[in-house]
């Protein structure tokens, strides 16, 4: 009834294209925009921070960086883990060599390092397609968390092996370090996600992004009319590893402050990158969201619910989480192989008809 | 002789032996692939879960003791009886074919015509799920398998080798065994494949999945099959991973290795699963010997991936694999 397009006008081809056709969508994405920035930052506190917003906003770019490479242009990575420790080892050795720049350019910085060696992995993708490219990645993983843990000049021969993020702050905010303030955390995270997703949004609607989309339906058709298969393939991998590397610089510098290599950066967390890609729906923006969401609210609320409020140890909820999570995953595939993205596309079809769909 | 060489052959020999571990988990990941060109990245998982499920049957644990006993406020573990190994092996296996028959029913039926890669990553859901299922139903402790296979050095090799190069050799008695097993395992499936109506039935389906329904060949009752014959190998797999090193979930990643020696192999061959998995298990072993002091160690982690994605470059069907070919 109040969800519709009847009314809304539309008189030039730049307002037809916009992200948000519909005005009430347009109104809730300033609502909710306004909510963030505004509204959340006075309420924070750490608990809320540390188990929710933190890494809900730093898996969501993670994800935005793999949906790129994977829903939009085809290629299954399961190196997400390995290029995420990339960033983190870099926005390391900068903030400690540089600690007069601002952390936000380290941040920027290390991105770019990571979309470096994402290229560099992924030159084998003009080769290798499919589920061999996905295996081709994991090499990826593998070496780049053995190199971490191996080669001591990049935890600067720490004793523990474990690299620690120094204090740094953002206008005389501090953002890193053991003395964060909560709703800092949660503004500098914020804002690179919302820059990020603006970023991907654009990028992935425009010639960019068709050129993905093509290599990703049929490579050697996208060749044929005229896709260069090379340009496209090695500007999904910098770009995705660019926001994989950033993520992986927030993850470390401002959520963890402290990190090894294997433990924090492993093959579990390519999955679980993946598996939100896959929930929330392969090649969407909203997607993206929904899925990183998704994967960290079920483990809060599972754990709450089992341990919090019935006692039970753990290991079981732990246990139980992979299993749901697996499951979910497979029913997924098979009943809405595009996700919750698809879903909510649906809900809204639906909500546009309401009350009389005739 | 140098010592540096007879060091070397050892470590050739021992790789070998490696190898062969790798070879077996990777045979599941053929079978499986030519039937039906399912990707299962979930073979290492099956390893595991069939190793566990023989070890609690083999020591009469109760499935889920831990999770009845959280709700039920029970304190049970063990029924208190321990099961012959023969018996426990066969149990274990017609539990991996009861898994087989659940994964053909309620996954792969519904996912029919999807795209590959859709199917693959249905194969990572089910490594998820099981990595959860396994410890719950099983407990998630180190479990000690032992089914009475020879165990410690080999003596006759050892004195032998002293006697020719005055060096002893150190070669594992398991390891024998588990490259006995896998010819036997593989003339077996040859011989399967090649004489009896269902071995013709499931080349068949590998070779052509229309043509073979056409002809009257069910494709479930061959699905189900080859995915418990997959499963049986994980079997086999496993006991000989577990007695080597104990069960435990992480088996599963390090079995994740066998994917890299399919890559090397090819994907639908039997005798590239072998050698892949030989050249993978000698080479990560001599590199770790010869470069791995040089830059700090534990290069097993990552060489065999990295020499599946160099090899991919140059020859992207693998060793043994078919040409792929792509049309528009």
């Amino acid at each position: 009834m109040f969800y519709r397009e009847a009314g809304d006008f539309k008189t030039s081809y730049r307002d037809d294209n916009q992200t948000f056709p519909i005005r009430l969508d347009r109104a809730g994405y300033w609502i909710v925009l306004f909510v963030a920035f505004c509204v959340i930052p006075f309420f924070v506190n750490d608990y809320w921070v540390n188990s929710i917003f933190a890494p809900f906003f730093i898996y969501a770019i993670a994800a935005l960086g793999l949906n790129i490479l994977t829903g939009y242009a085809g290629q299954v990575s399961l190196g997400t883990g390995g290029f995420m420790a990339v960033g983190a080892y870099s926005v390391y050795k900068l903030m400690v060599a540089f600690p007069d720049i601002n952390i936000v350019f380290h941040v920027l910085i290390a991105g770019g390092i990571t979309a470096a060696v994402g290229v560099a992995f992924g030159l084998p993708s003009l080769r290798i397609k499919g589920f061999y490219l996905a295996v081709a990645t994991l090499a990826a993983q593998f070496f780049l968390v053995w190199l971490f843990n191996k080669v001591a000049w990049f935890y600067n021969y720490s004793a523990s092996g474990q690299i620690n993020a120094p204090e740094r702050s953002v206008l005389g905010v501090v953002v890193t370090g053991p003395n964060t303030e909560a709703w800092a955390k949660y503004m500098i995270c914020l804002v690179f996600l919302v820059v990020l997703a603006w970023v991907a949004r654009n990028l992935t609607r425009g010639m960019t992004g068709r050129k993905w989309m093509g290599i990703r339906d049929m490579d050697i058709a996208a060749e044929i009319i005229g896709v260069n298969p090379l340009m496209a393939k090695m500007s999904a991998f910098a770009v995705s590893s660019f926001f994989v590397g950033v993520a992986g610089a927030l993850f470390f510098a401002v959520y963890l402050g402290a990190a090894e290599a294997g433990e924090s950066f492993g093959i579990t967390k390519s999955f679980l990158v993946l598996f939100m890609i896959i929930i929330g729906g392969l090649g969407s923006i909203f997607g993206s969201f929904a899925g990183a969401a998704f994967m960290v609210l079920m483990p809060v609320i599972l754990k709450n619910l089992l341990v919090g409020t019935m006692g039970w140890p753990t290991e079981i909820a732990a246990e139980l989480e992979f299993i749901i999570v697996g499951g979910l995953i497979v029913i997924f595939l098979i009943l809405e192989p595009h996700g919750l993205a698809q879903l909510w596309r649906l809900t809204k079809e639906k909500l546009r008809l309401w009350p009389f769909p005739h | 002789m140098p010592e540096q060489l007879l060091f070397a052959m050892e470590v050739t020999l021992n790789g070998l032996m490696a190898g062969v571990l790798y070879a077996l988990v990777a045979l599941g990941f053929v079978l499986i692939f030519k039937a039906s060109g399912i990707f299962n990245f979930a073979q290492g998982m099956l390893v595991v879960f069939a190793a566990m499920t023989l070890v609690g049957v083999q020591t009469g644990q109760i499935p889920f003791a831990h999770l009845i006993n959280t709700i039920f406020g029970t304190k049970i573990h063990h029924f208190g009886w321990t099961v012959p190994t023969i018996l426990a092996i066969i149990v274990a296996g017609a539990a991996m074919v009861f898994v087989a028959w659940i994964i053909e029913k309620y996954i792969l039926q519904h996912l029919i015509g999807q795209p590959d890669i859709i199917l693959f990553m249905a194969t990572i859901g089910m490594w998820y799920f099981m990595h959860g299922f396994a410890p719950l139903m099983w407990g998630s402790e180190v479990m000690k398998l032992d089914v009475g296979l020879a165990q410690g050095i080999n003596e006759t090799i050892d004195t032998t080798t002293y006697n020719w190069f005055g060096y002893g050799f150190f070669i594992d008695n398991l390891d024998i065994v588990a490259a006995i097993v896998a010819a036997l395992l593989v003339t077996a499936l040859v011989l399967f494949s090649q004489y009896t109506k269902q071995g013709r039935a499931l080349r068949a389906v590998a070779d052509d999945h229309s043509a073979a329904l056409s002809v009257g060949i069910s494709l479930r009752f061959i699905w189900v099959l080859v995915w418990s014959i997959a499963g049986f190998v994980a079997l086999v797999a496993g006991i000989m991973w577990g007695s080597k090193s104990g069960v435990q979930i992480s088996l599963a990643e390090v079995a994740l290795k066998a994917l890299p020696v399919l890559m090397l192999g090819g994907f639908t061959s039997i005798p590239g699963a072998i050698i892949g998995g030989l050249i993978i298990g000698v080479g990560e072993q001599l590199f770790e010997f010869a470069i791995g002091p040089l830059v700090g160690g534990a290069t097993q982690a990552w060489f065999a991936y990295v020499l599946a994605l160099v090899f991919l470059i140059f020859r992207p069907q693998g060793l043994f694999g078919e040409k792929i070919i792509e049309r528009v």
